[in-house]
């Protein structure tokens, strides 16, 4: 076994995914055999090589810092599941 | 292909039989028709429309129509014709945008609940461009939620059909936009591609798909799945329509610092000219134990069309092939597990109702908000960056990507373009990989390699099953060489009729 019904919960509590008890079993199978086929990368040696992140032989892109044209407080709170006044509003966070 | 003059001449006469020839034509022959006057962006425009309304029950590759604001762009475009204006190439032509793409004012779903409700407040790049040439948008099309998919079964809402045989899948994720050309639902599409989401569709509706170099065209406004892997592309009823579209997308984009800053060439001019000489690379590696037959044959077939044109076959390899998929799903699912966690109900999307605190309203909108396979894809990538398992799969991933790309670096010493299948097998029937991921996975074992490269590649049609399905012939190239395989990809399309066919809709 891959990935045990544990490493799921905690995998799904990571990822603020809710599952129901059968679902987690399904997904647990599912990531088991997946996770297995995945294993023939161990196949080669890659102590020697370098990762890629990225294709592009480019490293960080600057650009000057001063004031730009940007979305109105209107058009990014326009799309707000819930808001008050010019703020998103969430469940209370603190007692 | 010059429309014939049946079809210009009756066009201005605008009865209706005549106006659906014109949903046939390319985007290069309608802009032909305007150029000359002999046709107004309005009746093409009407023409989609009635086409859609016709045939868009069956296929139903559209997510969202906007015929009010298609209509009024046709007619701005008419009165600059009227004006004597000289028009660029997509001015007054009908386009398909797959839903993964931002349209400020029109809804960007991704086919998903999570993102049901949403209305950009911005257009992204390519679409900013597009506007900019006076091309009319059609609609959003439907895919695989959030471009998780092979065959657009994982969209949240309905299913688009394969327009080659309704009881297939059109391939996926941009299957919407594939089934839409393919129909004549538009003139044109855009799709992305992460591991083969233009070209595998492009293969399975039998048209033209195109993938560029990573970096080309700027992702600003693409809905991010895998940020190292994404490309926005065309997908097209000919490569010279491919050619036309990339050039109105490509180029450097402050709003995307991976756009690279380099010239972009003329494409369609780089369609001229013949292949004699030029070195096609043959990859045992593609050529498989498994494959379909009929794939194979036509494969075969399309290499020796390319040899009498003057092209000379070079075997190469490229032997990390086989962990192009292990690698691809470790890479793809760590970069979206990190992409999709701002999907939180917080700033927009869905949102559950009357959560109990804010952990509830995080877990179970994400629950509620994200279809099977995307939940999937979220741990798997989320438990390949956890403590204790990040070496043993992200980084080794990352490695094994090293591998893949010295191959094909390798590879294009010998050759200037790499020919294989696009997928192994034709299109397949709805729920036939659906219950087993790792088989739909295997499915993009073709395409997933070139993502993982950066490389840029196109599907063209290159013949159909006996049951009368088709077949894509993929097309690799060097990095930001996208002008060798149009050019490639243009010769063997002058040399056969397969992206002439329609199917039997």
């Amino acid at each position: 076994m891959k990935i045990t019904m544990k490493e799921v919960d905690h995998v799904a509590r990571l990822a603020r995914l809710e599952l129901t008890d059968d679902e987690k079993e399904r997904m647990r199978a599912q990531l088991d055999s997946i996770l297995s086929y995945i294993d023939k990368l161990n196949e080669l040696d890659t102590s020697a090589v370098e990762p890629t992140s990225h294709v592009l032989p480019m490293m960080n892109v600057f650009r000057d810092d001063e004031v730009r044209p940007s979305l109105s407080q209107e058009e990014a709170l326009a799309n707000a599941p819930d808001r008050q006044d010019l703020f998103f509003r969430v469940p209370r966070i603190l007692e | 292909m010059r429309p014939t003059g049946r079809i210009s001449s009756s066009a201005s006469r605008g009865s209706w039989s005549d106006r659906v020839d014109l949903c046939r034509l390319t985007v290069h022959e309608l802009h032909e028709l305007l150029r000359k006057r002999e046709v107004s962006s309005t009746e093409i425009v009407r023409s989609y429309l009635d086409q859609i309304m016709q045939r868009d029950g069956k296929v139903r590759a559209y997510m969202t129509l906007t015929e009010e604001a298609a209509l009024q762009q046709a007619g701005a475009v008419d009165r600059q014709l009227a004006a004597g204006r000289v028009l660029p190439p997509l001015a007054g032509i009908p386009l398909a945008i797959k839903d993964v793409l931002c349209t400020k004012g029109v809804r960007t779903s991704c086919s998903s609940k999570i993102l049901e409700p949403y209305v950009p407040p911005y257009d992204a790049t390519v679409i900013r461009r597009l506007k900019a040439e006076d091309a009319v948008l059609l609609g959003k099309t439907n895919m695989d939620e959030f471009a998780m998919g092979s065959s657009t079964e994982n969209s949240a809402f309905f299913k688009t059909r394969n327009p080659w045989a309704l009881d297939c899948v059109p391939g996926g994720s941009s299957g919407g936009s594939a089934a839409a050309v393919a129909a004549d639902l538009c003139a044109a599409a855009l799709g992305s591609d992460t591991g083969g989401s233009i070209r595998q569709p492009a293969s399975f509706c039998g048209i033209a798909g195109l993938k560029p170099t990573y970096g080309r065209v700027s992702r600003y406004g693409l809905v991010a799945f895998a940020s190292s892997l994404d490309q926005i592309g065309p997908l097209a009823k000919d490569v010279r329509d491919c050619a036309l579209l990339l050039q109105a997308i490509a180029g450097h984009d402050p709003c995307d610092s991976t756009s690279a800053n380099l010239p972009v060439p003329d494409y369609s001019a780089a369609l001229a000219g013949d292949v004699r000489g030029m070195r096609i690379g043959i990859p045992d590696e593609y050529f498989i134990e498994g494959m379909d037959p009929e794939v194979d044959g036509a494969i075969w077939t399309a290499i020796r069309t390319l040899e009498e044109l003057g092209g000379k076959q070079e075997k190469v390899s490229l032997p990390h092939t086989p962990y192009a998929v292990a690698t691809y799903y470790l890479v793809a699912t760590a970069e979206a597990s990190s992409n999709l966690a701002r999907y939180d109900g917080v700033k927009y999307g869905f949102r559950i109702s009357k959560p109990a605190d804010l952990l509830e309203m995080y877990q179970k909108t994400r629950r509620e908000g994200f279809g099977p396979e995307v939940r999937r894809r979220i741990m798997l990538g989320t438990y390949a960056l956890s403590a204790g398992y990040y070496d043993a799969y992200y980084l080794k991933a990352q490695k094994v990507r090293t591998l893949i790309r010295r191959d094909f670096e390798r590879a294009f010493e010998r050759c200037e373009v790499i020919a294989t299948p696009t997928s192994p097998t034709p299109p397949f029937t709805f729920g036939e990989k659906t219950e087993d991921p790792l088989q739909m996975y295997l499915s993009d074992i073709f395409t997933i390699s070139v993502n993982l490269a950066g490389l840029p590649a196109i599907s063209i049609p290159c013949g159909f099953t006996k049951a009368g399905l088709p077949i894509g012939l993929q097309l690799i190239g060097k990095p930001f060489d996208e002008a060798t395989i149009l050019k490639v990809a243009h010769a063997y399309e002058q040399a056969t009729d397969w992206h002439r066919r329609k199917p039997p809709l």
